[in-house]
């Protein structure tokens, strides 16, 4: 790809609102245990880091939306987050 | 002739031999088609059994979805011969875009694995033909992602089209309206989490499971899709 670069991309996946999220709901009702009380809202996801070549930041975001949109998240349950992190973060 | 069913394969299936061999006790004959195959020539129905599909890593059926076989399975499907999905292979589907809708982590995160009774909701499906509507089926579960979901117009639609198949009589993983096992608008792909091979023969407990597949072949002996 002629003057691309590497961009490094971090893609994080939580379940939609709506849908159950038990694990999240897990944890938050173990955080008592611990004494740590007026813990809410947990919420358990998934984040994948890749680099990808591209030839601008609005390229990579636009790439890496695909990579998300098609494969890490399933639209049905799931909704995702995609940042294009600083250059020289190491994915 | 006896309908020739082939059994999707991919790593990390597990419950393929149990679907042959739950299929030829039943008079049809069965074959292995590898995930790799690119073609399903001579198949007259395919089964994409339980297991965890490579691993089950990203989310049950994600990577499935990829393996050259699922171009085979979507051409069989819209020439209109029978696909089914068990277990895992019903996420596969979904997630394939084959059938609406998703799998989630059962309520209260809790794996199940239990016979449950199911209530046949349509008799004109390709695991469901001639079987009366109402009829109960003793059928084992076995799975953490069964717990079956979708949109609210989703919802409606398989409503109103009829193409929730089978319904839990007593939901043992949170499923939406109770779904056990929806089926596509050509009414020829159905899912369904339970396991009617594992209910196939009286050593099993449970021979339910065979009125099902019994459908299932047939179905398959008279739909026999284009090559």
């Amino acid at each position: 790809m002629p003057d691309s670069r590497h961009y490094s991309v971090q893609v994080e996946v939580l379940l939609r609102d709506g849908i159950a999220d038990p694990q999240g709901a897990t944890i938050e009702r173990a955080l008592p245990a611990l004494g740590l009380d007026g813990v809410t809202r947990v919420r358990a996801g998934k984040s994948f880091r890749f680099d990808l070549d591209a030839t601008s930041e609005s390229d990579a975001l636009a790439r890496a939306t695909v990579v998300a949109d098609r494969l890490l998240a399933n639209p049905v349950i799931e909704e995702s987050q995609v940042t294009v992190l600083p250059a020289g973060t190491s994915a | 002739m006896a309908p020739r069913i082939g059994v999707v394969l991919f790593p990390g299936t597990n419950c393929e031999y149990d679907a042959i061999q739950a299929v030829e006790r039943l008079g049809a004959t069965a074959d292995l088609v590898w995930h790799g195959a690119t073609t399903a020539d001579g198949f007259d129905a395919l089964i994409l059994p339980g297991g965890f599909a490579h691993g089950d890593y990203l989310r049950p059926g994600a990577i499935a979805r990829f393996s050259p076989v699922m171009d085979v399975v979507a051409s069989f499907a819209a020439a209109g011969g029978p696909v089914i999905g068990i277990c895992n292979g019903f996420q596969v589907l979904t997630e394939a875009g084959l059938l609406p809708g998703a799998l989630q982590k059962n309520r209260g995160l809790r794996f199940v694995c239990t016979t449950t009774v199911l209530r046949v909701e349509e008799d004109d499906t390709a695991l469901t033909a001639g079987v009366t509507v109402g009829t109960e089926l003793a059928i084992p579960i076995n799975h953490f992602e069964g717990n079956y979901t979708c949109d609210t117009e989703t919802l409606a639609e398989l409503r109103d089209e009829g193409r929730i198949v089978l319904r839990y009589v007593d939901n043992p993983n949170g499923s939406i309206d109770d779904i056990a096992g929806v089926c596509s608008a050509g009414r020829n792909v159905v899912g369904l989490m339970p396991h009617p091979e594992r209910a196939s023969d009286p050593l099993l407990g449970s021979e339910d499971g065979a009125v099902l597949l019994r459908a299932l072949l047939r179905t398959a002996d008279v739909a026999t899709p284009a090559a």
